[in-house]
């Protein structure tokens, strides 16, 4: 078996459940003896993800593909898409409303996080369709 | 490892008490009886706790040992004094260990000053120390790290238990005061718990054990109680203060000795998400991070006899009168008798399905297969906590499909060939109503 397949539904504006695909993904790489330092690094890229998914897109779904080498995570939503791509990027800048930040969330570190902690990241976004971030997390032979 | 929770076979019922409430799924029931997997057991004592035909027990010493001994030292720990009924003086308690067959008494809490001392010098002058710095006075939590949050190894602190600290002094003590040699001297810990016995017998981070026995709460109770009654004129055996002695319960260890941030959490559930958090960067800024398997801290042992919350009040009333600390570091303080020695913590992982990782993703997929077919009713028949167990032992070779009731009732279904195997079996295992 080369390729292992996990997939999860993240719900949207639920903040309290956001972190769950993270938590379970954690544990499934833990059973497969996967590098501590590696799994931290995709939990918090999954998480990262998920937050964004249930602040901006009314959640979405995520998938994670593990292999020997590298672990693979896409997280895809049909939200109002990124107008601005450099602007999310850049760390601090946020568009999460009002109510989001009161809980603590929209802090802009969303996507720089993502981008630190993933050895790949590939955003391809749709004004109005939707976002599809793809992460790849190498795992060192 | 050896551990000193064991079962009682005459009294196992071979319910599912047990294998539910356990935090690290380590025990399942096979032919009636409860098994612990030693790999997995940290010796918290939940289950223990929830037996409910008290076949769970913890393996301390029996009384008659004292006598292999010319001398003999009792330690009680600081939540025993959270045990007794309009206690003021703990120099009644202390002054009856010498009534029962003790010839001296030294106080863990003495150990637990001692610790914070260190633990406080430590976290001032040590800038390369880890944060935050886990605490490793609670011996479950600790086995917990190592089996389960191997990464975070490094930060527990390598300060000695306090019980341990104070066992080596009054060896050495008294070995000088009695001229008698070190092996003569009897030292028993009197415990909260059955972790601090697996730990006192086998040290995760020293290489000998500097205690000779061990005696929980509940077994000398009774002796003490009696004990305490006839004494008018306690003798003045008491040498430590508020700090010490509020180690026994949760956040007395952090609130009392340390600056900065700190952390005190209680109970195992608490501690496995408070971990998870810690090993993926979530938690604030702490300092010190202390960490108590039982509810309230060590007042909640299950070796001990009064309700832990109960307990804990008694002993903050008490320590109300006390004085800060009377045990500090010592400026000559030799390091061996304080800390770890050259001993690594191991780590202990269990969760991993193989070393390798191309079987390992194998058999996760057939444990995803399985949990499709299995009802996920967490139901416990088969003797494991949940179906999720039951499939991963399946996986690893230690149980059959068939160990499923709803899986041997579609195969009944299928012997009787055109009769209806619902008819024979109890209601609860039966068809739903919307199935039919």
């Amino acid at each position: 078996m080369d390729k292992l397949h996990l997939h999860y539904e993240v719900e949207g504006n639920d903040f309290v459940a956001a972190g769950e695909a993270a938590g379970q993904m954690k544990r499934t790489l833990r059973q497969l003896g996967i590098d501590f330092e590696i799994i931290r690094r995709c939990s918090i890229c999954m998480y990262e993800g998920e937050i964004n998914m249930v602040a901006h897109a009314e959640g979405g779904s995520a998938d994670v593909i593990i292999a020997k080498d590298k672990v693979t995570i896409v997280l895809e939503d049909t939200g109002p898409g990124i107008t601005d791509m450099e602007l999310a990027m850049q760390e601090g800048y946020s568009t999460a409303t009002q109510d989001v930040r009161e809980l603590g969330f929209g802090a802009g570190m969303g996507l720089p996080n993502m981008k630190r902690y993933a050895d790949t990241l590939a955003v391809e976004s749709t004004p109005g369709i939707g976002t599809k971030v793809t992460m790849e997390i190498n795992i060192p032979a | 490892m050896k551990h000193s929770v064991t079962l009682d076979k005459d009294k196992c019922k071979g319910c599912t008490t047990c294998i539910k409430h356990c935090p690290t799924e380590a025990i399942r029931v096979r032919r009636g009886i409860a098994h612990i997997t030693e790999e997995r057991c940290i010796d918290c004592g939940n289950c223990i706790r929830v037996c409910p035909h008290k076949a769970k027990k913890a393996v301390c010493d029996d009384f008659e040992r004292l006598k292999e001994f010319e001398y003999t030292i009792a330690l009680p720990a600081p939540s025993l004094y959270g045990q007794f009924r309009n206690l003021t003086d703990v120099n009644v308690v202390l002054t009856a260990f010498l009534h029962i067959g003790f010839d001296h008494v030294e106080e863990v809490s003495q150990g637990a000053e001692l610790a914070s001392s260190i633990t406080k010098h430590m976290l001032e002058n040590d800038p390369d120390l880890p944060k935050p710095l886990i605490s490793s006075a609670c011996p479950a939590s600790v086995r917990l790290i190592c089996q389960r949050f191997p990464k975070l190894i490094p930060h527990i602190s390598k300060v000695s238990a306090p019980f341990e600290i104070v066992a080596v002094r009054a060896r050495k003590e008294a070995v000088e005061r009695t001229g008698l040699p070190p092996e003569k001297i009897g030292i028993f810990f009197i415990t909260p718990c059955p972790a601090k016995v697996s730990a006192g017998r086998v040290p995760a981070g020293l290489s000998a054990p500097v205690v000779d026995g061990f005696f929980s709460i509940s077994d000398i109770y009774k002796r003490l109680l009696t004990a305490m009654k006839s004494i008018d004129k306690p003798l003045p055996l008491s040498n430590s203060g508020l700090i010490g002695v509020g180690w026994a319960h949760c956040g007395g260890e952090s609130n009392a000795a340390f600056h900065g941030q700190h952390l005190a959490v209680d109970g195992i559930e608490n501690i496995i998400a408070v971990l998870e958090d810690l090993e993926d960067g979530m938690l604030p800024q702490i300092d010190f991070l202390e960490l108590n398997s039982c509810n309230q801290g060590c007042v909640g042992g299950c070796l001990t006899v009064e309700n832990p919350y109960v307990a804990q009040t008694r002993i903050r009333q008490l320590i109300q009168h006390m004085p800060i600390s009377l045990n500090r570091l010592p400026k000559d303080a030799e390091p061996p008798a304080y800390m770890f020695d050259d001993k690594p913590l191991e780590a202990l992982p269990v969760n991993i399905l193989d070393d390798d990782m191309e079987i390992a993703m194998q058999k996760y997929a057939k444990i995803e297969e399985l949990l499709e077919a299995l009802p996920g009713l967490d139901c416990g028949s088969c003797g494991a906590p949940t179906c999720k167990t039951l499939a991963e032992d399946i996986v690893q070779g230690l149980a059959l499909e068939d160990d499923c009731i709803f899986r041997m009732r579609e195969r009944m279904q299928y012997l009787m060939g055109m009769g209806d195997a619902d008819e024979y079996l109890p209601l609860p295992f039966r068809r739903r109503d919307d199935e039919a």
